[in-house]
């Protein structure tokens, strides 16, 4: 991890480290006080905080300022992509005014640590609540995406009463970065699939001490949580995810180019429609060549910044983002910003884009059978939000998911929703999960 | 970019300029050309590169200051462009790699650019010293340009110094595809296949050729195969070095990602085998370039990113430029491939060039690159074993009606002028041998 410093614990006894470390939090705010390593343990849990070498930061804004463009595109919407002159004024502002050192003491506020699962290092924030019956609750990211998309559900998750919640709604909260991304370490083998995730979330969450625990994911966090419940990871009372797979064989069918069948319903009919009308507007090009090519998406992405953030920006989950023309939205400029500074800081292009190729033959991660949802027993919850790479209809999410316990579609919301609608979004959370907190 | 050109508006006059430059230079004879008055704008203007040093130096500053990945996570090409291959690469493009030698090879041939449609189109032309020859023009696709031809035009326009004789010697018009090399870049959509094919017939017309050939690979290919649909006055037939042969059931299902239709032959089995992987792995690329190319913001900043995104254009090429750079003697050379990457960089034409894609697959009925078109007017085939499919014989007679030629080969992959420029030549020879007397 060239990018950071990390100041490291060894305690034997896992649960007394995470109460002192909470303490510690409580008493400080920050995690800087702990001593240096001593030995070692393979399932150490080692506090950790982001320190960037200014030089990196300088780097990055000669880069930035060094930027060599294309030419404009020769259409007059986003149909071929990252439109010049709109993009231009995001890196011309990430070059200048931004300030990834207000990110970084944002995440230093939290207590952030690293843990070697399965010989990779997992970087994970861990707040716990106040209120010591609260349930515990792994929530993971996606491409192109972080920790940092997850920031402003943390409070209103840990400390409900805060945000017009009640105590009892309350949540220990952690959030890992995946293998590859973030600050977690990059994987120099292969196999680290969902499959393999899950496992390793499993055992965070073991090591942790939690014997009773909920999972929530979107985009590949959907995939890693549906596997948790799949392999019925020991502790794990149930699931919430926001990126469902629901389409049924016979509309992926129509995906693959066979005709049209009988009976869908009509709005059956119109989710159809629209993931028909994406995949022909051209919303998966990325998805198919980092599922055969990671390695060759990452030179151009490794090596220039603008080159960077325009492959994060294609993902559909922006293509309604205004580019901080509309100062209130959420992600705000900054945020945005602090993602793709993540990716670069740490590296982590590449090392990303691989989790595609993992995936690989496994195919869509939408297309119920490619996801083997009839193996999950667990209860399931569902958040639909309007706006996100397609709007599952209920009937379709009743047959993929046999105990579905919560099934809700609110009125706003995308791909990014803990990041776009983080008060919403926990309060989905805490509805989804209530009935399974007496259990 | 710096282009040196000779405006006039009197084409003769800036024919002949050239002419006796050329003459004086010793790389041609004499010009075709046309007794109609020349407008402004089909003047044709001679064209001379030179590369800045400041470009160049930048070139070298930013391979130099490449921020690489980690290696891949596999011990081999699964995952792309290897991590090892880009670093010998870019090794020796920072170091010892010389553009000056390209573009002095270049310059030493006669180019002009000419503009049609409104967008300056640059073209390399050589006439040969055989009055009779047949004038042909040559297209190439993507990742190439320009660079691809040049090993041929010496055979085919010079037989006799090359083991042919007088009577297979071709007039050869090399044209940069709009948005590549030193053709202009469109700046509204509506360059494509069928817009370049009727360009590529007026610039012939514009040179003052009434009888002629057409020829190319990759998209060069699909151009010179509606070329051949649209008939256009003079075009007498054309030779392909990456046919598109592939039969209706066989295309469907290759969308449907097989299985394969039943009773194909060994050599329709492997060229089923070929195309089904290129389907299921190969074609990232061309699917981001048609989909989203305005996005490849990276490979226009970064040279390894540009180098890297290059040489993924198909497994079997790729294989043979890693070879390459591991000194392993190929038909191409280390210089071959930096040339072509360094003329995509220096002209900043990595996502002018991508547009192709999107332009086609906006403006074109759906159909696959390589599904049959229907062509009728005669063709030649070379089947390179190594390219993105062998195209089988029994294909081949069944989608061209006049095929008049067939030649396959075992070694050579997409690049076939490129990399195996004497059996491309004698190929090239054999197909038009038999039009030359209509």
């Amino acid at each position: 991890m060239d990018t950071t410093e990390t100041s490291e614990e060894i305690n034997e006894d896992r649960r007394r480290f995470v109460e002192t470390t909470a303490a510690a939090i409580a008493a400080a705010g920050i995690l800087n006080l702990l001593p240096p390593p001593e030995a070692l343990a393979a399932d150490d849990i080692r506090a950790f905080r982001v320190n960037t070498p200014e030089e990196q930061l300088v780097d990055l804004r000669r880069r930035i300022a060094a930027t060599r463009w294309p030419d404009r595109e020769t259409a007059n919407d986003d149909s071929q992509g990252v439109q010049l002159a709109k993009f231009q004024e995001l890196v011309r502002y990430w070059g200048t005014a931004y300030d990834w050192r207000k990110c970084e003491s944002r995440l230093n506020a939290l207590p952030q640590f690293l843990t070697t699962i399965d010989g990779v290092d997992i970087h994970f924030i861990h707040v716990r609540s106040s209120n010591p019956n609260a349930m515990p609750i792994i929530i993971t990211h996606g491409w192109p995406g972080s920790v940092i998309e997850q920031l402003k559900i943390i409070d209103p998750l840990a400390n409900p009463t805060a945000h017009g919640a009640t105590a009892s709604d309350a949540f220990h909260v952690v959030v890992p970065s995946l293998p590859g991304y973030g600050f977690s370490g990059r994987p120099t083998g292969v196999g680290w699939d969902p499959d393999r995730i899950a496992r390793a979330w499993a055992e965070l969450m073991k090591r942790l001490g939690y014997t009773r625990y909920v999972a929530q994911g979107g985009d590949w966090g959907t995939p890693v949580t549906s596997a948790m419940a799949r392999q019925k990871a020991e502790g794990l009372l149930g699931i919430h995810i926001n990126l469902p797979a629901t389409v049924p064989p016979e509309v992926a069918a129509v995906l693959g180019g066979v005709a049209i069948p009988a009976g869908l319903s009509e709005k059956e009919r119109a989710v159809l429609d629209a993931l028909r009308a994406n995949a022909k507007k051209g919303n998966a090009a990325y998805f198919t060549m980092m599922t055969a090519r990671p390695q060759t998406v990452g030179y151009g992405a490794t090596d220039s910044p603008a080159g960077l953030a325009a492959w994060i920006l294609v993902h559909p989950g922006f293509s309604q983002w205004t580019y901080g023309a509309d100062p209130k939205e959420s992600p705000t400029k900054d945020d945005v910003l602090d993602n793709i500074t993540l990716y670069w800081l740490t590296n982590t292009a590449a090392s990303a884009a691989r989790l595609y190729w993992e995936n690989g033959a496994r195919g869509s991660v939408i297309v119920a059978a490619a996801q083997k949802t009839d193996e999950i027993s667990l209860p399931v919850a569902i958040t639909v939000f309007p706006d996100d790479v397609y709007r599952a209809p209920e009937t379709w999410a009743r047959r993929a998911y046999r105990n579905l316990t919560y099934f809700h579609e609110v009125d706003k919301g995308g791909h990014f929703a803990a990041w776009e609608q983080p008060e919403l979004f926990s309060a989905e959370l805490r509805a989804a999960f209530r009935p399974l907190r007496s259990a | 970019m710096s282009p040196t050109e000779n405006i006039d508006h009197n084409r003769r006059q800036v024919l002949s300029a050239a002419t006796s430059g050329l003459v004086a230079a010793g790389a041609v004879s004499l010009f075709g050309s046309q007794a109609s008055a020349a407008t402004a704008d089909d003047a044709v203007r001679p064209f001379t590169f030179k590369a800045s040093k400041s470009d160049l130096d930048d070139l070298r500053r930013r391979v130099a200051a490449t921020k690489w990945p980690e290696k891949e996570t596999v011990s081999d090409d699964s995952q792309g462009v290897q991590l090892a291959t880009m670093q010998k690469l870019a090794r020796y493009w920072a170091t010892d790699y010389d553009w000056q030698k390209c573009e002095a090879k270049l310059n030493a041939l006669p180019q002009f650019i000419t503009q049609i449609d409104g967008l300056d189109i640059h073209f390399i032309h050589v006439r040969s010293k055989h009055d009779n020859a047949l004038p042909m023009i040559v297209t190439h696709g993507w990742p190439g340009s320009v660079i691809e031809q040049l090993k041929i035009i010496d055979p085919l326009t010079d037989p006799t110094a090359h083991g042919g004789s007088a009577a297979d010697a071709f007039h050869l018009v090399i044209p940069s595809l709009p948005g590549y090399g030193f053709s202009g870049k469109p700046t509204a959509p509506g360059w494509n296949p069928v817009t370049i094919a009727k360009a590529w017939a007026t610039l012939m017309q514009r040179l003052g050729y009434s009888k002629y050939v057409a020829q190319g690979g990759d998209w060069g290919n699909a151009i010179s195969e509606v070329m051949a649909l649209q008939q256009p006055p003079g075009l007498l037939g054309i030779h392909t070095n990456m046919a598109a042969t592939v039969p209706p059931d066989v295309s469907k299902a290759l969308s449907a990602g097989g299985p394969s239709p039943s009773g194909l032959s060994s050599e329709e089995m492997h060229a089923w085998d070929q195309l089904i992987d290129f389907y299921k792995n190969g074609l990232g690329y061309a699917n981001e370039m048609a989909l989203r190319p305005q996005t490849l913001y990276g490979i226009v900043d970064s040279p390894v990113g540009l180098a890297g995104w290059i040489l993924d254009h198909d497994i079997r090429s790729y294989q043979m430029i890693a070879r390459v750079f591991d000194d392993k003697p190929e038909g191409l050379s280390r210089d071959d491939v930096l040339d072509n990457i360094t003329l995509y960089w220096l002209t900043n034409t990595a996502i002018s060039s991508a547009r192709l894609y999107w332009d086609t697959r906006h403006k074109l009925p759906p159909g696959g690159f390589f599904d049959v078109r229907g062509v009728k007017l005669p063709v030649g085939v070379s089947a390179f074993a190594e390219e993105i499919y062998q195209a089988p014989k029994s294909w081949a007679e069944k989608a061209y009606v006049k095929l008049v030629h067939y030649g396959n080969h075992p070694k050579g992959t997409h690049f076939a002028a490129w990399e195996q420029p004497a059996l491309f030549v004698s190929d090239v020879r054999a197909t038009f041998k038999s039009l030359r007397s209509a």
